[in-house]
């Protein structure tokens, strides 16, 4: 091979992205706050300068157009209001923090106070603060081995969230809801949960968020503490948005996070998980159902670092009416970590001829002694359930609602909370009801 | 009660005629028995009459009550009283034992206009219907089907059968797979269903199950039609001489 001496058509490709990110970035100002958070945002900014703003041709964005995520100009969508729904989380003794319009709306919200609890709005963090060493830390180090810049992005104009860090085991719930009532306002959200080791809590999340939406969490999971993550969106038709989860477990420690998604636009959720010591477990689970122009893309990355450790991804889609469905993930599992137990499930229902499943499961093995399998299908609903079912009796369309349903039963018992797992049941429900014609 | 005349039916997908002109007439109160060489249509009458989609009716018809069944939805058969245990109980991952039943149950209860069972009722009935059959709780708490033994996978059929208590019930080789003991279980779950307003088509290959459930008349069945009918004598004589000779004495 010869080198040449003109630039190379990838380099100028190169420097094309460069010059368009920067001259983006330009058009930016970066949110007020305190020194430490200032600098970690103008880290960020570099960040992104550095990975450029994501494209089409990148190895993970081939099935997810990022355009209208980053596009300058936001269309508004109808605002649809959380009252829309049955209230979420019912009968569910919770703490309640509210984002209006991807605002902390601290009037609507219960006070920052609970047990083992020490939070801040981020838009008021103070000079000194303990998640300066973490802000921004763990979506940095989720730069490899792909990188996310939308997530750098987010670190860097988030202009509110909170910080949560946890020193005990708390038996109450932090909710975060996320109102809406402009049409057009858009929202970046950046959270950091910290806890301790031993500690243990449940982050729920759900609302509609924005016309358009970036939400990151950052989760640092100390040894032996547990966080259980649960977040809905839906089922607001015109949602376009990216979430970033970033979590590190430690030794012993446990990860669970569930996701439901109905309807909506446009959905990019990116996760990335590391599990850096002996015996941690994460479970990644996800359930998404829409139709029409509905496109959602689950693309998690878990990465054993550790020896025996566990993680299951289990992610399904119903598609609908010409929805498309796109799930990438990676086992990650590196040399050190050998007996890890890996595991990951993409399964799609096609209801219809008109959608698509676009998949990408992987898995990259560095250890000798492991246990890691992966399985990626899509089909329709079998004809024999359904006569088995109606040979009993019962209506074609209550069949297919069962079957829906059973279908996407592997990923609620992702759930470890009962109730909330019978929550989103039912949601499910109502939203097959609604849209079985 | 179930009135079959002259069935002509053919596969759907393919220039392939199964049932070719078949009849036969099942009083109320009654068992009537099937048997027959493989793939002689046994099942797929069993499917036609349930309404199994992937059939072409091309001739004939079909009667429940004086109804025509053909028509209609396998819901709608199956509110009108029609069951089929079948010969091959699919699996079904996540539907769980119990939510299908009472889902069943409701949705039957409801074609008829009648309102549905309370949830306490549910339960006493369907624990009482399952020791009989000696289907253990845990069992009824699985999803259905999955991870069952064959023998109780057909437990599970007549558990069905004996909770929505259709008065017309095809059983397709119901004993098949079964032990001894189940076989005798299986068999008194359908004698104790056994009434003057309800009948029994029961499809077999063995004499043995006929020794419990006695039927009033044993039909057999080759190429798509009935060729024979008598009473329990002609499945002694099956057993003992198979179908050779009733087919030679038919052809001749
Ligand atoms: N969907 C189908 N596709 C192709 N062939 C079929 C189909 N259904 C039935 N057949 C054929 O029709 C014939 C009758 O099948 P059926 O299952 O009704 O026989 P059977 O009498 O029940 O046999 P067995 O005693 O083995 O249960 C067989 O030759 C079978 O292969
Ligand atoms: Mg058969």
């Amino acid at each position: 091979m010869t080198t040449a001496a003109a630039k190379s058509p990838r380099a100028a490709r190169r420097e094309a992205r460069q010059a368009s990110t920067a001259a983006y970035l330009e058009t930016l100002t970066l949110p007020e706050g305190p020194a430490w958070l200032t600098g970690l945002r103008k880290d960020a900014m570099s960040r992104v300068a550095e990975l450029t703003l994501p494209d089409r041709r990148d190895e993970y964005w081939g099935y997810t157009n990022p355009e209208r995520l980053i596009a300058q100009e936001v269309r508004a969508a109808e605002v649809f209001r959380i009252t829309d729904e049955p209230p979420m989380y019912q009968g569910i003794d919770r703490l309640k923090l509210v984002f209006t319009d991807g605002v902390f709306d601290a009037e609507a919200s219960d006070s920052l106070e609970g047990e083992g609890l020490e939070i801040t709005r981020l838009a008021e963090a103070g000079d000194i603060h303990w998640a300066k060493d973490l802000y921004g830390a763990l979506e940095a180090k989720g730069q490899k081995p792909v990188a996310r810049p939308l997530a750098a992005l987010n670190t860097a104009q988030a202009r509110d969230g909170v910080l949560i860090r946890v020193t005990g085991k708390v038996s109450r719930p932090v909710s975060l809801a996320y109102y809406r009532k402009s049409e057009s306002a858009t929202a970046v959200l950046h959270h950091v949960v910290k806890l301790e080791a031993g500690a243990e809590l449940t982050l729920l999340e759900n609302g509609p968020v924005a016309a358009r939406s970036s939400m990151c969490l950052e989760a640092e999971i100390g040894d032996g503490a547990v966080l259980h993550h649960v977040r809905t969106m839906g089922r607001d038709h015109e949602r376009k948005g990216v979430t970033n989860l970033f979590a590190r477990v430690g030794k012993g420690g446990l990860f669970k996070s569930f996701s439901l998604s109905m309807n909506g636009r446009l959905m990019r959720n990116e996760a990335m998980v590391w599990l850096t010591g002996e015996g941690g477990s994460a479970h990644l689970a996800g359930a998404a159902m829409g139709d029409g122009t509905f496109h959602h893309d689950d693309t998690v990355f878990i990465a054993h670092e550790a020896p025996g450790c566990e993680s299951r991804q289990v992610y399904k889609k119903v598609l609908r009416d010409g929805a498309v469905g796109v799930f990438q993930g990676k086992i990650l599992v590196e040399q050190a970590a050998q007996l890890t137990d890996g595991y990951q499930l993409s399964q799609s229902l096609l209801m219809d001829e008109n959608c698509q499943f676009l998949a990408k499961p992987e898995l990259e093995i560095y250890a000798d002694n492991v246990k890691c399998s992966h399985g990626s299908t899509s089909g329709e609903i079998s004809p024999d359930h359904m006569f088995y079912l109606r040979s009993r009796g019962v209506s074609e369309e209550e069949a297919k609602l069962l079957l829906v349903l059973a279908f996407l039963a592997e990923t609620l018992d992702e759930i470890s909370n009962d109730h909330i797992a019978e929550d989103m049941r039912l949601r499910l429900r109502r939203w097959l009801e609604k849209h079985s014609h | 009660m179930l009135e079959i005349n002259n069935l002509h039916v053919k596969l759907e997908d393919e220039d392939k005629q199964i049932l070719k002109g078949l009849s036969l007439t099942v009083e109320p109160g009654s068992v009537h028995a099937i048997m027959g060489p493989n793939g002689s249509g046994k099942s797929t009458l069993s499917y036609v009459l349930s309404g199994r989609d992937g059939y072409e009716v091309t001739d004939g018809t079909a009667t429940l009550d004086g109804e025509d069944l053909l028509d209609a939805e396998p819901e709608e058969r199956a509110a009108r009283g029609l069951f089929l245990a079948f010969q091959y109980p699919v699996e079904i991952p996540g539907v769980g034992n119990m939510t299908f039943l009472r889902t069943a149950l409701n949705a039957q209860r409801k074609a008829r206009g009648e309102a549905e069972i309370s949830s306490g009722d549910f339960l006493k009935l369907v624990r009482a219907k399952a020791k009989d059959l000696k289907i253990d709780a845990e069992m009824l708490k699985r999803p259905v089907n999955v991870g069952f033994s064959g023998g109780e996978k057909k437990r599970n059929e007549i558990l069905q059968m004996a909770m929505l208590e259709p008065k017309m019930c095809i059983l397709d080789e119901t004993d098949s797979g079964l032990d001894v003991d189940a076989m005798k279980l299986v068999s008194d779950g359908v004698n104790a269903l056994r009434a003057p307003d309800r009948a029994f088509l029961v499809i077999t290959h063995y004499q043995r199950l006929l020794d419990h459930i006695k039927p009033d008349v044993v039909h057999i069945m080759a190429a798509g039609r009935i060729v024979k009918s008598g009473g329990p004598e002609l499945a002694l004589e099956v057993e003992k001489n198979g179908y050779a000779d009733i087919l030679a004495e038919v052809q001749a």
